[in-house]
């Protein structure tokens, strides 16, 4: 098949976002080493971008840059003169890749990848960091703002887990049956977070990173596959759930519609149909943990016809079960507004401020906003200007921002 | 690759502990050939601490930090990998006590002359 240069460069630009971490994940196996396997993955796609349009565009592309990349390793390594043993056992190994690498093993790799990278002897700010750069892709600028941290300082997270993973030699694998429940919870964790990055981008232009989510679901989804436990379901329920409401979640000009305001028509009934399946599975077994409970909130409110037809009382209760199996402020926070959903904004109110008072919120610009919302609904208006503007401060989403700043005009 | 297991513990918590318990997984693990060394050691009472400075020594009584849990004891291990390591860490009696800090050794260059590397 012959292809224009411009097609090729097209093509290895839409592969390299689609694969290069499934290619990466097969190569840090491959070269056990996660430095050398980036330097062979940047060196396939080079390859890759100046032979294809030269001799065609191979059959399996993927397969082709795992092999190219582990060529190229193992020059790299020849030409340094260092390491020659290791050079040496990777050129034997070399013909078993030849054949092309099977699916499953590369599906495979991407666990083993993201088991090393939230490998709970890694410190949890590490995992996340490089979980996000390795299974995921992003740039250290973009987990730095996901993490309210510097770029810098982001990248020597990465580094230091690195070369604990190859000085203290954490392997490569999937944990055993009997060390994957303790282990699992750091991953739910850490996919947990992508898909919160994906799904409410935490600063910057756009409202959401759709292809992190997809990327969350799809971990998720693998998990599933390896262990159907609880949990497991119970978060991809609720990433299911909410990712379901993607769609009515902005509007075309890409700004924020709340819950209550959402066209529940543009919510994708085939997400819900499947996450609601799985949440339903997750309660049946008798471990219920925190997701499977958010999972559950989430789908009562996808089983609404609108915000006033919500089951709102059950989801107070909800709430409250999973303040007290997982304590957190925000779940406070949620609860009081469920509560005031229910009861009125008077009982929501009270609620918010105590916690408020309490400190743990204090720069928390959702616990504000709700504040200013409850205020507003009451006819509190001075009360409501002060809190929106409270919210304005702490934001750092534009379309956040610029909702409550459409709400703070509106109120005059 | 080598691992070294240390072994903390508040004391008065270890009292309780049978000596068989840990001679009996000490030499199971010996049996594997998972087991390079291991001790128990004397209280913290026992400790004196040594430091040269300015090619003066000086003896002070006490271990170098003061915590709570002190070092007990030690396993010098064998293992493919850090999660083999955590494994054998864990089946450590004292685990159950305090706690065990698992720490890959570390080849000092120049002294590895005609050993071999095992990892």
């Amino acid at each position: 098949m012959a292809a224009g240069e411009t097609d090729v460069r097209e093509l290895a630009g839409d592969l390299y976002r689609r694969e290069s971490r499934r290619v990466l994940a097969t190569l840090i196996r491959l070269l056990g080493d996660f430095d050398l396997a980036e330097e062979a993955l940047q060196d396939a796609f080079a390859a890759a971008v100046e032979q294809w349009p030269r001799d065609g565009v191979p059959a399996n592309p993927r397969a082709w840059l795992v092999s190219a990349g582990r060529f190229k390793a193992i020059d790299n390594l020849r030409r340094r003169a260092r390491f020659e043993a290791a050079a040496a056992a990777l050129a034997r190994q070399v013909p078993e890749a030849a054949g092309g690498p099977d699916e499953d093993l590369l599906e495979d790799d991407r666990l083993r990848l993201i088991f090393t990278c939230c490998h709970p002897a890694l410190r949890p700010d590490a995992r996340a960091a490089l979980t996000l750069r390795e299974v995921c892709g992003l740039t250290t600028e973009e987990i730095a703002r996901a993490f309210l941290a510097s770029p810098a300082a982001v990248a020597q997270r990465i580094v230091r887990a690195k070369a604990k993973i190859r000085e203290a030699k954490i392997p490569y694998r999937v944990p055993s049956r009997e060390e994957l429940p303790e282990r699992l919870d750091a991953v739910l964790q850490v996919t947990y977070l992508v898909f919160n990055e994906g799904y409410s981008a935490s600063t910057g232009e756009d409202l959401t990173r759709p292809d992190l989510s997809s990327e969350a679901i799809r971990l998720a989804q693998l998990l599933l596959d390896l262990l159907p436990e609880p949990e497991v379901m119970g978060l991809l329920a609720l990433m299911l759930l909410h990712e379901s409401r993607r769609a009515a979640r902005t509007s075309p000009d890409g700004e924020l519609v709340l819950l209550a305001d959402q066209d529940r028509t543009l919510w994708d009934r085939t997400q819900i149909a499947e996450g609601t399946a799985l949440v339903e599975r997750a309660l049946c077994s008798r471990r219920i943990g925190p997701y499977a409970l958010q999972a559950a909130i989430v789908a009562l409110h996808a089983e609404a016809s609108s915000a006033d037809a919500t089951d709102w009382a059950q989801i107070a209760g909800l709430y409250g079960v999973l303040a007290r199996a997982d304590p957190s402020p925000v779940v406070e926070l949620n609860r009081a507004v469920a509560v005031a959903m229910h009861k009125g904004p008077e009982a929501g109110l009270a609620l918010i401020d105590a916690l408020l008072a309490g400190g743990a919120l204090a720069d928390y610009h959702l616990a504000h906003a709700a504040r200013a919302d409850l205020c507003r609904r009451m006819g509190r208006t001075a009360d409501a200007r002060a809190a929106y503007e409270r919210a304005l401060e702490l934001a750092r989403q534009q379309p956040e921002r610029r909702f409550l700043e459409r709400r703070l005009k509106e109120l005059v | 690759m080598k691992y070294l297991c240390l072994v903390y513990a508040e004391e008065s918590k270890l009292e309780g502990m049978s000596d068989e318990e840990c001679v009996a997984y000490d030499e199971a693990l010996r049996g594997r050939g998972q087991c390079v060394a291991s001790e128990a050691l004397q209280p913290v009472r026992t400790a004196a601490t040594v430091r040269v400075r300015n090619g003066q020594v000086s003896v002070t009584d006490g271990p170098f930090a003061e915590t709570k849990e002190s070092l007990a004891g030690f396993y010098l291990v064998e293992a493919p990998d850090l999660n083999e390591a955590i494994r054998i860490a864990a089946g450590i009696p004292p685990a159950r006590a305090g706690s065990v800090e698992v720490r890959p050794i570390r080849e000092l260059t120049g002294r590895n002359l005609g050993r071999k590397e095992t990892r």
